[in-house]
């Protein structure tokens, strides 16, 4: 089982605002610290990224345990591994995670490339296949790549550096205390006229042993080049503006034909017969193949239907349209999600099963004086990267080789195999880059249809899906409805605090559907609610999925933040408080929340972090409302139909607060001028890749929030394509995303990013629309305009 | 059979007329810059320039371009170096890289058109583009800048 599922279920007080010296800056990412701060500006005009920083204090590296230990193939560091020195000094750095825009290929060979004091202008990067015994861990998911490989890279570059400058010692016959690795080369201290470049020492540092972690020497942070500067641009950044970036569809192997495939229009359905007679009519269609379907829990086998394989992609698609198919729509062939939606809030209005037990919550009702309460639904949604599934596959008798763009290429070469009979050895799965991911392509089912439909006709094939595939016959994101209810006491303080989750389980897509989330689902913003209440029941009731279900960025943390955000707004008006204000009293003071004494369950997740690593500090919760409200002007003067929302959420242990400025003109027409974010994801190691994830949520929050609704009838996903799934475009989005991440040194643990900047927009957008018309949005989407 | 310019190349077609471009750019002559994102002329992932203007490949049949000149990505610039794609460099623009190409060549055809479009303009002609990853700001500057606007 992959991702998620691989687990075992086992303040700041700012200075000003930072300046930025060029008020024409379009794109402006802040670093804040208690006692300093330094800023990052992206200068256009200059075409560089100018910071300024005041230098940190040295600091050892001190490890610390991460998740990645509980991990498959866990973490792997050494040299001989990921790095590999040319006689020319050209240092290749194995990126073994895959890149879906996050800028992790970027990331952590640069991380590599500090610690071994390489030139990163020598630097050159190679992806690798899926090949985790090698590697480690090869899940891209779970905002993990930074947070589980920053110490192995940090200890990568180390050893090879030490690896250098005892090649050079050697060679010079000193003692290794005497010399040292820098720039690309290895000096003899005191006597500038020795020098080793890296290239000519390789060969001998490549046969030095591998020196263990307690004798390497780390960099101080004062010494980092690239680590926690924000200068480097993106390895792929030419071949992306040139044209020449391979992504999924692009390599091309001699002979290959290209496939699509015409699947059940409900999950669990199956070819009942059909007649392929008009399709193999069309000049160019080759074959016709039948791909066995599955009803779920089948992991990531393909959903089946009929595969039209021809010399080029129109022609296959064309012959896809001639194909005359009955289904037999199987088990799932009623859902209706209007009726499912209405199902769950009965549920929701009902006890649930006890999740997270703290104080005495019946108690506390009993005794309320007032009882605030609210309903939140999302509806399914559908991932919609630029690039749909595409995979190419390669089958012969013995062998399979596939070239996809997969976030898990390992989890994918063990599908592959098993549904091919052959050993892992005797597949190769190559990884593209990948056109958006979002947790969609953690799911092969596109891959194994290519090796299915190669081995099938003998031939390497492309196997591509549409758009329309895309959104109909995906893993969809879960439809939630979550009910919140608080007690008031009579000094008008929130005394309990009832909160009932209802949602299909992911778990449904890998074992027997039971209707009720497991703890990794109940660990994303639903048992770990960090507020300073006495009296806590999280309750989970029953509601089972119809569709694939699968986790989409984020995850559960969309509708927990949407819901536990939102009341906190519908708190703060019912008791008359400025929602910063409410907010913040309800986090309570600064402290790390034992989870056993705030009633979590035992198999509380901690997104697969030990929680000593990684607690819940309502400190650094506190930190960046704050950072966010003082940025964004909180409590400001705004003209009509204009308001400031604010929400802040903990995901993959890092802490988000966004506020959204929201104007909503006279016919409804909601717009958002501005957002502003503030990052704590600890020890920030690329402040611009942060920067840009940021940016990048608060258009996909604007899209999820406004859009984003996958319906059901008879089964059937109702929508196609951009027109009827819609994204925000540039004539309505954030037209201004400021981002300010919070300063921390490397002992305060690198933490996520790819994901955590989502969950908050959408509260914090609900809440801004409050502000400004009084209307409380509790159903996503909002559409376009309110009435 | 139907003849047409491809990155000033002439090039001949005699498969399906009514083939897009798109297809026949990626499948039939290997340049892979333009991306299938929709089909249907939604997402703007496949941007070429048909005579100068910015069209959707997946739009245009190899029979609407006979006698034409086609423009991809791979000869927007001999070298790669189009103002438009310095700019995309200068901001780090891209996160996953896909849609980049057609935002390029439907900002190339922007620029080259309108050398002083305001930010209205900018983002009405780029409104065509869809980002999943959601570079718009920096696409958004990245024209500016082209345009002269900072």
């Amino acid at each position: 089982m992959l991702g998620y599922l691989k687990q075992e279920f086992a303040g700041r007080e700012g200075p000003a605002t930072p300046q930025a010296t060029g008020a024409e800056s379009p794109v402006v990412a802040s670093l804040e610290k208690i006692d300093r701060r330094r800023f990052l500006q992206l200068t256009g005009a200059a075409g560089v990224f100018a910071v300024a920083l005041r230098v940190l204090p040295a600091e050892a590296m001190e490890p610390y345990p991460t998740g990645a230990a509980g991990m498959p193939n866990g973490t792997v560091a050494d040299p001989h591994v990921f790095v590999a020195i040319a006689e020319d000094g050209t240092v290749t750095i194995v990126a073994h995670r895959s890149e879906m825009g996050t800028g992790s290929r970027t990331s952590l060979p640069m991380v590599v490339a500090d610690e071994l004091e390489a030139d990163w202008a020598r630097v050159r990067v190679v992806q690798a296949p899926g090949d985790e015994p090698r590697y480690g861990n090869q899940d891209t998911d779970g905002s993990r790549s930074l947070r589980h490989f920053v110490q192995p890279m940090r200890q990568c570059g180390a050893a090879l550096r030490a690896m250098l400058e005892a090649a050079a010692a050697a060679e010079w016959g000193v003692d290794p205390g005497r010399v040292r690795a820098v720039d690309h080369e290895v000096v003899l201290l005191g006597d500038t006229s020795r020098r080793l470049g890296y290239g000519a020492l390789a060969a001998a540092a490549m046969a030095q042993p591998v020196p263990p972690f307690d004798s390497l020497r780390f960099k101080p942070e004062s010494e980092f080049r690239y680590i926690g500067k924000g200068e480097i641009a993106i390895v792929d950044l030419r071949d992306i503006t040139t044209g020449t970036a391979s992504f999924g569809a692009d390599p091309r192997l001699p002979g290959m034909k290209v496939a699509v495939v015409a699947r059940p229009p409900v999950v669990g359905g199956t070819v009942k017969s059909y007649d392929a007679s008009e399709t193999l009519k069309l000049p160019g269609v080759e074959r016709v193949v039948e791909i066995a379907g599955s009803t779920p829990p089948a992991k990531f086998a393909p959903l089946g239907g009929i595969a039209v394989v021809a010399d080029n992609t129109w022609t296959a698609l064309q012959g896809r349209n001639r194909l005359r198919i009955e289904w037999d729509d199987g088990p799932n062939g009623g859902y209706d999600s209007t009726a499912f939606e209405a199902a769950m809030r009965e549920t929701a209005r009902k006890p649930g099963k006890a999740i997270r037990t703290q104080g005495d919550p019946e108690a506390a009702f009993a005794a309320a004086e007032r009882v605030v309460s609210a309903e939140y639904y999302q509806p399914h949604m559908i991932h919609a990267p630029m690039e749909p599934p595409v995979a190419i596959a390669s089958v012969t008798a013995d062998r399979a080789e596939v070239w996809a763009p997969v976030q898990s290429p390992y989890g994918t070469r063990q599908d592959v195999a098993e549904l091919l009979g052959l050993p892992i050895e005797a597949v190769t799965v190559n990884v593209t880059l990948l056109g958006g991911g979002f947790g969609r392509k953690s799911k092969c089912d596109y891959v194994q249809e290519a090796a299915l439909v190669s081995k099938a006709v003998g031939a390497p094939v492309k196997l591509q899906w549409t758009r329309e595939d895309e959104i109909r016959h995906g893993f969809y994101h879960t439809t939630s409805v979550e009910r919140i209810e608080a007690a008031i006491d009579g000094a008008g303080k929130v005394s309990g605090w009832r909160h009932r989750s209802v949602a299909p389980s992911i778990l449904s897509t890998f074992a027997p559907d039971s209707g009720y989330q497991f703890p990794i689902e109940h660990g994303m913003g639903f048992v770990d609610m960090p507020f300073d209440i006495p009296n806590v029941a999280c309750e989970n009731g029953q509601a089972m999925a119809h569709t694939r279900i699968g986790w989409f960025r984020a995850v559960s943390n969309l509708p927990r933040a949407f819901a536990v955000q939102s009341f906190v707004g519908e708190l703060a008006y019912a008791l008359g408080r400025d929602p910063k204000e409410m907010l913040l009293e309800l986090i309570g003071p600064a402290r790390v929340i034992d989870p056993a004494a705030a009633g979590m369950p035992e198999d509380f997740w901690n997104y697969g972090e030990p929680y000593e690593s990684f607690p819940i500090d309502t400190g650094r919760l506190r930190g960046v409302v704050e950072l966010a409200a003082e940025k964004a002007g909180w409590g400001k003067a705004l003209p009509e139909r204009e308001g400031l929302g604010i929400a802040a959420h903990r995901s993959f242990v890092s802490y988000i607060a966004s506020v959204v400025h929201v104007k909503v003109g006279e016919d409804g027409t909601i717009s958002v001028p501005e957002v502003t974010t503030a990052v704590d994801c600890g020890f920030c190691i690329n402040p611009e890749r942060v920067a840009s994830q940021m940016e990048g949520a608060a258009v996909m929050g604007m899209t999820l929030a406004l859009h984003s609704a996958v319906t059901y009838a008879r089964g059937r996903v109702e929508q196609s394509n951009f027109y009827d799934y819609e994204m925000a475009r540039m004539d309505r989005y954030p037209g201004k995303v400021g981002v300010h991440i919070v300063e921390h040194p490397f002992s305060v643990h690198a933490s996520g990013v790819g994901e955590p900047g989502l969950p908050p927009f959408a509260p914090a957008l609900a809440n801004a629309i409050f502000a400004a018309t009084g209307k409380r949005l509790r159903d996503l989407p909002f559409g376009e305009r309110i009435a | 059979m139907i003849e047409l310019t491809v990155n000033g190349e002439a090039r001949s077609h005699a498969g399906d007329p009514a083939m897009p471009l798109l297809w026949y750019l990626r499948d039939s002559l290997g340049l892979t810059g333009a991306k299938y994102g929709c089909g249907v002329g939604l997402c703007g992932a496949c941007t070429v320039h048909l005579e100068g203007d910015a069209v959707r490949a997946c739009l245009v049949s190899v029979a609407d371009a006979a006698g034409k000149s086609v423009v991809t990505v791979e000869g927007l610039d001999p070298a790669g170096d189009h103002p438009v794609q310095q700019a995309w460099r200068n901001l780090n623009v891209p996160q996953c890289g896909f849609c980049q190409t057609g935002q390029i060549m439907q900002a190339a055809a922007l620029v080259a058109r309108n050398p002083a479009a305001s930010d209205e303009e900018i983002t009405e002609a780029m409104s065509g583009n869809i980002c999943r990853c959601g570079c718009y700001q920096r696409i958004h500057a990245a024209v500016r800048q082209v345009v002269g606007g900072a």
